[in-house]
């Protein structure tokens, strides 16, 4: 077979494939998306009473104030900037990313046991000084940074360990925490993979909508 | 910790009891025999047949290799070309422009290698256009190559003639790749992976109604379920599986973690059922299976017992959860970094560069070998590649003229084995390594101090040799670090060798094979379908294949692990 035949056949060939794969397939996965799962497709956003979008059910969302249920630290600090100073565009496209440290790194350490410095700018809070300050018992979630910087969960031993807190703030019975903790943690698939999670962003809502007891 | 290690079984388990129906399935598919699928396909097929001009001749070795290549190089040209022109192309929600010259020529590179490495972040630097058009095409067509070659290889290897590459690169994709990444597509769309063509939703915070943030979509569904079906593993975002909108949970982790393993896993059967000889396929596929268990036990155990400065913090012993997610937990990403790493797939669920030292010491373990299920095709091809080598090195040990299937191994095949097996590899990762390790401040961009840092180096160029794709990805191997150039450049170098020169030396390993007269087997053949030869064989692959990265290993993650344990 000559060469110019056997080029004309492999781009004769790619493109034919290409028609196939990459036009296709999107094209009914496309429609099969917003027709049969408009929900899932467009990114399980949730919205409130009035409509307007406030997060997604999947997306975890910065929490560290005591009035909430506070998340992972993230190293985007969940993909959020302040619209009228977001010089890295991160509004603009959105992003993920991790902290990437070794376990050998000296950075992680002074990342979760904080470091002083005289310099003001270099030094580091750390998570486990906040969390004490808090008065929250720590766990692994709550000081290591997640894979996604996006973790939509805490582990159950780490949202138990703030419901005193979250309680005595908001002046709420701590047992009606506990039940909204239970109705919003994702358990595992069928009860054997993965691994439980309380949806921060779900239960601080749930929490927003909750009347103090008087 | 019981519980996280019944997961880990089950899941296993169910790859295991895939692989005969998949493994079958495939072989019917290139052996042309009746499928269920035939009567929506065959038409499909016979239109794709007559536009591409393709007629179903026998290829050689060679011929197969030529058309390998130029129907790669085409490809690789129109992808290029999407990359650079994507400012002007439709499907661009965030504007974004052409990326750099060198992004776009590593990335090519990658994907058309069935890799996958990724010098860039999803959201920030590939449209929606080229990410479907360009990035999801490769998806389907690297993967089929792969699996086209390694037919021909099973092929050639038991006497066959080697087929036709265009044939078997449509038929692995209308038949395999297609249809069961339909099913997996959709099962994950309806689990919650987006699939829209809108662009990022902003949303006021809960918390701060002045902070806002982002939540980047786009059309993830159907090419997170190529990227894990075939082996691909390059990320729709930055943080590929990890990311919630790429693996929401549990149930689309058992997916992906299951579809990445499926095809590799099921190729050792289907070489059972091509060659006729089902016994040898369970005995090398229990081989490469026991492996595989005990690198996912390392790793496992590693990220289960957590890092000891910051137990020693916390009080008591917890996982090491720094770049993981809490519904992964340590067992759901100790299993698939062990998984991707092994079977190429190069996806990630969790970052590997902060993996204690046992899980770096199974995922470059993994990068080094090649064969704990390996690549699409290829990695079965390397498997019997070294139960030819096993065969010589017995032959030589009792002196007896080496056979395998019936056929007289002799200096040719001898010669393309050891130079694919035990030269390629090794060229293609430690050169480049340790160039760039003799300039660590003007080439490196290590991020991580000490010992680990020679493994983040060794880690990128053994991932593009052996096409995997995954990263210790706190490397600066991006633009528009100052490291980004020579990263770019210098992976590309390890990604061309690690495909193209292993494919080649495959197909006329093959070709010479299938062109032998077989000899009659007599009681003093040595059988290759026995445990003690199966034995021999893991001798071989761990003397030849894994010492010679073992200085690497010694000086990376086993230094590390030590330096932990003496607290730093």
């Amino acid at each position: 077979m000559s060469i110019t035949r056997e080029i004309s056949r492999a781009v004769r060939s790619t493109l034919v494939l290409w028609v196939l794969v990459a036009v296709l397939y999107p094209l009914i996965m496309l429609i099969m998306g917003q027709v049969a799962f408009p929900f899932q497709a467009n990114g399980s956003i949730l919205k409130n009473a009035q409509g307007v979008a406030v997060g997604s059910a999947l997306i975890g969302q910065p929490f560290s104030s005591d009035r909430y249920f506070n998340s992972r630290p993230s190293t985007t600090s969940y993909s959020t900037a302040n619209p009228k100073d977001d010089k890295a565009g991160v509004l603009k496209t959105g992003v993920s990313g991790a902290s990437n440290l070794a376990p050998s790194n000296p950075a992680l350490l002074d990342r979760i046991q904080g470091k002083s410095d005289p310099d003001p700018a270099k030094a580091i809070a750390g998570e486990l000084p906040r969390l004490q300050t808090a008065g929250i018992k720590p766990t692994a979630d709550l000081v290591y940074t997640s894979g996604s910087s996006l973790d939509p969960h805490i582990t159950p031993e780490a949202a138990q360990a703030q419901v005193q807190r979250v309680a005595t703030v908001r002046k709420l019975n701590p047992n009606q925490l506990e039940m909204l903790i239970t109705q919003n943690t994702d358990g595992r698939f069928l009860g054997i993979f993965g691994e439980p999670g309380v949806n921060v962003l779900k239960l601080n809502l749930a929490l927003d909508g909750v009347k103090p007891a008087s | 910790m019981l519980q996280g290690w019944i997961q880990i079984a089950l899941t296993v388990a169910l790859v295991v009891l895939i692989t005969p129906f998949l493994g079958g399935y495939m072989a019917r598919v290139f052996l042309d025999q009746k499928t269920w699928l035939d009567p929506v396909m065959t038409p499909v097929e016979r239109i794709i047949f007559k536009l591409s001009g393709v007629q179903k001749e026998d290829m050689t070795g060679w011929q197969y290799a030529r058309a390998v290549l130029y129907s790669n190089l085409a490809m690789a040209v129109m992808i290029f070309a999407i990359f650079m022109l994507q400012g002007a192309l439709p499907l661009n929600p965030t504007q974004l422009g052409a990326p750099t010259w060198d992004t776009a020529l590593h990335t090519t590179i990658s994907f058309v290698t069935n890799t996958n490495q990724q010098h860039y972040s999803g959201e920030t630097t590939f449209s929606y256009f080229s990410q479907v058009a360009a990035l999801g095409f490769m998806f389907f067509t690297s993967a089929a190559t792969g699996l086209a070659v390694g037919i021909a290889f099973i092929r050639g290897l038991t006497g066959r003639p080697l087929g036709n590459f265009y044939v078997d690169l449509t038929h692995a994709i209308t038949r395999i790749l297609l249809p069961i990444g339909l099913v997996s597509a959709i099962a994950l769309l309806a689990l919650g992976v987006p699939e829209t063509l809108s662009g990022p939703v902003v949303v006021p915070t809960l918390e701060d109604p002045a902070i806002s943030q982002a939540i980047a979509l786009g059309p993830v569904a159907h090419f997170e379920s190529l990227k894990q079906l075939g082996e691909n593993g390059g990320g729709f975002f930055a943080i590929n599986s990890a990311h919630p909108f790429e693996n929401p949970n549990p149930a689309t982790n058992l997916i992906q973690v299951v579809t990445m393993v499926a095809i590799p896993s099921a190729f050792i059967y289907t070489y059972g059922v091509v060659a006729n000889n089902r016994k040898q396929a369970w005995l090398v596929y229990g081989l490469v299976f026991t492996i595989y268990v005990t690198f996912i036990i390392i790793a496992g155990m590693g990220e289960y017992q957590g890092n000891p400065a910051v137990n020693a913090l916390l009080g008591s012993q917890q996982p090491n959860l720094e770049g993981k997610e809490v519904r992964f937990g340590w067992a759901q990403s100790a299993l698939f970094a062990v998984t991707t790493t092994g079977t190429m797939t190069g996806a990630v669920n969790s970052l590997h560069d902060s993996f204690m030292p046992p899980g770096g010491f199974a995922t470059l373990s993994n990068l080094f070998l090649q064969i704990i299920w390996g690549g699409q095709g290829t990695g079965t091809a390397y498997l019997f590649t070294y139960l030819i080598l096993a065969v010589f090195a017995t032959g030589l040990m009792v002196g007896r003229t080496p056979e395998f299937l019936g056929r007289k191994i002799e200096k040719r095949e001898v010669v393309l084995s050891s130079f694919l097996l035990l030269l390629v590899h090794p060229i293609a990762v430690l050169i480049p390594g340790a160039i760039t390790l003799a300039f660590p401040d003007q080439l490196a961009g290590i991020s991580n101090p000490g010992f680990h840092g020679l493994s983040q180096v060794i880690y990128e160029y053994a991932s593009a040799a052996a096409n995997n794709g995954s990263g210790f990805e706190g490397l600066a191997d991006s633009q528009p670090a100052p490291t980004g150039l020579w990263w770019n450049l210098s992976a590309s170098f390890s990604l061309l060798v690690g495909r193209y020169v292993p494919i080649i030396a495959l197909l006329l390993l093959a070709d010479s094979m299938s062109r032998k007269q077989p000899v009659p087997g007599t009681v003093a053949t040595l059988r290759t379908d026995t445990l003690l030869f199966t034995g021999v064989t893991a001798g071989v692959i761990v003397v030849m294949g894994a010492l010679t990265f073992f200085p690497i290993l010694a000086l990376g993650p086993i230094a590390e692990a030590f330096q932990l344990a003496k607290g730093g």
